[in-house]
């Protein structure tokens, strides 16, 4: 560009002198046009020009002077030695502005504003209220300065050229291609005008077209494209679409369209309607409409409903629109559900009491709703999974780097969804278990070469849904498990006892213990032994389990067993003396009867046969020391806590009872055995029973107290 | 092959301007200063645009336009006029001499290639 501004610098200065010359002519016959008509043409080229040549300063410069000349050339500014002077100091500062692009010091600003100040002093006392000449928009490139609007609109453009389109070397193609460059648009070309080869002259422009456009650009950037031919052909530009018709993806009916368009009449229309067939087949038939005007309506109409359908599906929020809510105020939602599903058992309980048929209506209608509610408010609250997954993938990447092993991570499974607070809780564990997979668990590139798998080891994340509880496992093909060195290591740690008969699953399951750590040397990643009971306890916490799988040689799976929520938990209500206690339900497996004859059979030993299997049983009313009788018959609901079923004696079993999960206050969080409590529809409070713990607490009593099964 | 354009002006800096912008878009660009110049540089066949000014020496460029149109080989080409005025009449003039389209000086590059895209496609 640096030759041309040279060129456009040396034609400035020659234009400059010219001007000079004629400004003093001027002076001496001010009442000559033809040397305005010079200085006009002069400051023109000089403006223009410039602009062209990115002098921008030079261009808005001698808009102003252009703009008085403007004036004086049609009588309305005389001319006098003040203007021309100002005229030549113009000249000056122009110079100026040419020398300060090769290295000149350019022009004075405050010259130039004064100037400029006293030009439009000069055009303002003639041109009252008429603003300055605008600059016109270059005709034909205005398209490219609109600015677009957001919102998308559809127009139905009809572009008719006239016969002699082509005599001035329209070629409309490229016409319709900038149109569809505009946006989203259909194209139906109309033939219907074509003469037969005899009449036909080849010069002549027969077609037409129809466009259906939906665009963010406004109609007169459509016409922009057209400029050139506005006078040779007839351009109709119709919006038949745009954003604020939201409420119904239904368009018009083709005959509707038809008619908008003048294809047709009104009393065409009307004595077609008259007949039942397709509308547009029948205009056909009947020669009202050709098939192409049908085929253009039927394609405007496609079009649009599209278009409808596409906003609907928008609005009524398909997957991808979400906000983002402040978690607190989730929280709070789910605590207010939780308060209303607690009166509405109340309402529940009490129409039942007063046996009033209108009451038991309303509060039915309530329960369906509160339970309703209730789902919705949970759902809220349930996350994809996978965006903790996604940052894992750079774990696994720094780690596998950092310790020179080779690994592909695959995730499945994103989509399962998890309460927020249980997803919240599992990042860390995830993050232990991945490490351990990396670092204990794949080989290094070598030893794997010689073991035949392949060099890059693959570690699996999962998700899947199983019931009530989500599935989240860790999978790699690494080395698995060495249950020889797992049980040395509990020896030496004193883990276990050296004659402990241990099954495989229970030496997997030694892993979990505090302070258990296989790793030769402590290394950067893991191997400092309180990742894997961090792991277990922290999963715990939230009712979940951690499981173990392991084949030497082929890898290892670790699978956590997560409920899908913290906050409501499908419960059983049991009593005991008049104690209510929920159990979760989804431990539950069965309830069966324990006579006074049953108890006596086993000899004290708290076990009761199942259809043919013997589940031991935990007494609660002992286990909690509650006073009373035994009931002749007591229940025993059989729970299955991981492999094992273990049943507990109460009372009653009332029945199923949605549990608001209430926290215990500061005093009561560490009784063991009770995870929380709920408020009954009668106000009173039941204790949530935390069937895991109080199992290991009556083992672990057991094997202290020698056989006992409880401690009273 | 790209096509090739002639750009008509008796002002050297415009015609670099013409030619060094299309150029840079592909096309092959040859320069005439005047209408008869033009003229004689154009052929018989071979220039698929013509960017004509209209006050120029000798041939002007509405005379330009008319002698291009009655020329077979040039009777639909397009023709773009560059008008230093965005005056009705003289736009008029040149569209019945048969010009394409017109250009409002002073133009900025993008609005050059618009044009030429718009037409040439």
């Amino acid at each position: 560009m640096d030759a041309q501004k040279q060129l456009y610098r040396e034609e400035a200065f020659d234009l400059l002198a010219e001007l000079e010359e004629a400004l003093i002519e001027l002076e001496q016959q001010p009442g000559d046009l033809d040397i305005v008509n010079r200085i006009f043409r002069a400051m023109h080229t000089i403006k223009g020009s410039g602009a062209m040549f990115g002098f921008d300063d030079i261009a808005s410069f001698t808009h102003t002077i252009e703009t008085a000349y403007d004036l004086i050339r049609e009588g309305k500014l005389s001319v006098d030695e003040e203007l021309i002077s100002l005229t030549l100091r113009s000249c000056d500062q122009i110079k100026a502005m040419l020398e300060a692009s090769v290295g000149g010091e350019g022009a004075d600003a405050s010259l130039i504003e004064e100037i400029t100040a006293s030009f439009k002093k000069l055009i303002s006392s003639v041109q009252d209220a008429a603003p300055g000449q605008a600059e016109s928009c270059p005709a034909g490139t205005c398209g490219d300065q609109v600015d677009g609007l957001n919102a998308e609109i559809t127009y139905r453009i009809r572009f008719k050229p006239h016969r002699e389109l082509f005599q001035n070397g329209t070629n409309p193609i490229p016409l319709l291609n900038e149109i569809r460059g505009l946006g989203h648009a259909r194209v139906i070309c109309h033939l219907k005008e074509l003469p037969g080869l005899k009449e036909l002259d080849p010069e002549a422009c027969y077609t037409y077209w129809d466009i259906i456009l939906t665009t963010d650009k406004d109609a007169d950037a459509i016409r922009d494209v057209f400029i050139f031919v506005e006078h040779l052909s007839d351009i109709k530009v119709t919006k038949i679409d745009d954003y604020s018709e939201i409420d119904d993806e239904e368009y018009k009916k083709i005959g509707e369209i038809l008619f908008d368009r003048g294809d047709i009449s009104l009393s065409d229309l009307e004595s077609i309607l008259g007949r039942q067939k397709r509308i547009g087949e029948m205009l056909v038939e009947s020669g009202k409409a050709r098939r192409s005007e049908v085929h253009s309506a039927l394609m405007e109409q496609e079009h649009v409903r599209n278009l409808r359908k596409k906003r609907m599906g928008a609005v009524s929020g398909d997957s991808t629109s979400s906000i983002r809510v402040a978690s607190h105020k989730l929280d709070s939602l789910v605590n207010l559900v939780g308060e209303l599903v607690t009166v509405q058992a109340r309402l529940t309980q009490l129409a039942a009491q007063r046996n009033d048929h209108d009451l038991v209506q309303v509060s039915e209608e309530v329960e369906r709703l509160a339970a309703e509610l209730r789902d919705n408010a949970m759902g809220i609250r349930m996350l994809p999974i996978g965006t903790t997954f996604a940052k894992f993938k750079r774990l696994v990447r720094d780690l596998s780097t950092e310790l020179g092993k080779e690994v592909n991570f695959t995730t499945s499974g994103e989509e399962t969804e998890l309460d927020k607070t249980v997803i919240d809780r599992l990042g860390d564990p995830l993050v232990h278990l991945i490490r351990n997979s990396i670092d204990h668990g794949i080989e290094s590139p070598e030893q794997r070469r010689a073991a035949g798998k392949p060099a890059e080891g693959t570690i699996r994340l999962t998700a899947e849904h199983s019931g009530a509880h989500v599935l989240i496992s860790v999978s790699d093909d690494g080395a698995g498990l060495d249950t020889e060195a797992i049980r040395a290591k509990a020896m030496e740690k004193g883990l276990i006892s050296p004659d402990a008969n241990l099954s495989e699953k229970e030496i997997f399951e030694l892993i979990l213990a505090p302070g258990f750590s296989t790793a030769r040397s402590v290394s950067k990643v893991s191997g400092r032994g309180v990742g894997m009971d961090v792991v277990t306890s922290s999963i715990k916490s939230f009712g979940g389990t951690v499981e173990i799988a392991s084949v030497k040689g082929k890898g290892t799976t670790i699978t956590l067993k997560l409920p899908l929520t913290l906050a409501i938990i499908d419960g059983l209500l049991v009593t005991i003396s008049d104690e209510y206690f929920v159990m979760p339900l989804n431990a539950v497996v069965e309830c069966v009867e324990l006579s006074a004859d049953d108890r006596r059979r086993t000899h004290g030993r708290n076990l009761a046969r199942v259809r043919d299997e013997i589940v031991p049983y935990i007494p609660l009313r002992e286990v909690f020391s509650l006073g009373g009788n035994n009931p002749a018959i007591e229940q025993v609901v059989v729970t299955e806590i991981g492999e094992r079923r273990i049943g507990f004696v109460v009372d009653k079993v009332v029945g199923q009872h949605q549990t608001v999960i209430k926290n215990l206050g500061k005093f009561l969080r560490h009784v063991e055995g009770v995870s929380g409590a709920t408020i009954m529809g009668d106000g009173t409070v039941a204790l949530i029973l935390d069937i895991n713990k109080l199992t290991q607490q009556v083992e672990f009593d057991e094997s202290n107290l020698g056989g006992r099964m409880y401690h009273a | 092959m790209s096509k090739k354009i002639l750009t008509v002006d008796d002002s050297a800096s415009i015609r670099q301007m013409v030619s060094f912008t299309l150029k840079k878009e592909g096309y092959e660009v040859i320069e005439a200063s005047d209408g008869k110049d033009a003229l004689s540089k154009i052929g018989s066949g071979g220039v698929s645009m013509v960017i004509t000014d209209l006050h120029m020496p000798n041939m002007n460029g509405i005379e330009l336009i008319r002698a291009l149109r009655t020329n077979p080989s040039y009777k639909f080409t397009p023709i773009v006029m560059l008008t230093t005025e965005s005056h009705q009449d003289k736009k008029d003039s040149g569209r019945q001499a048969g010009a394409t389209g017109w250009i409002v000086k002073p133009f900025k590059p993008e609005q050059l290639v618009a044009v030429v895209k718009r037409l040439l496609g």
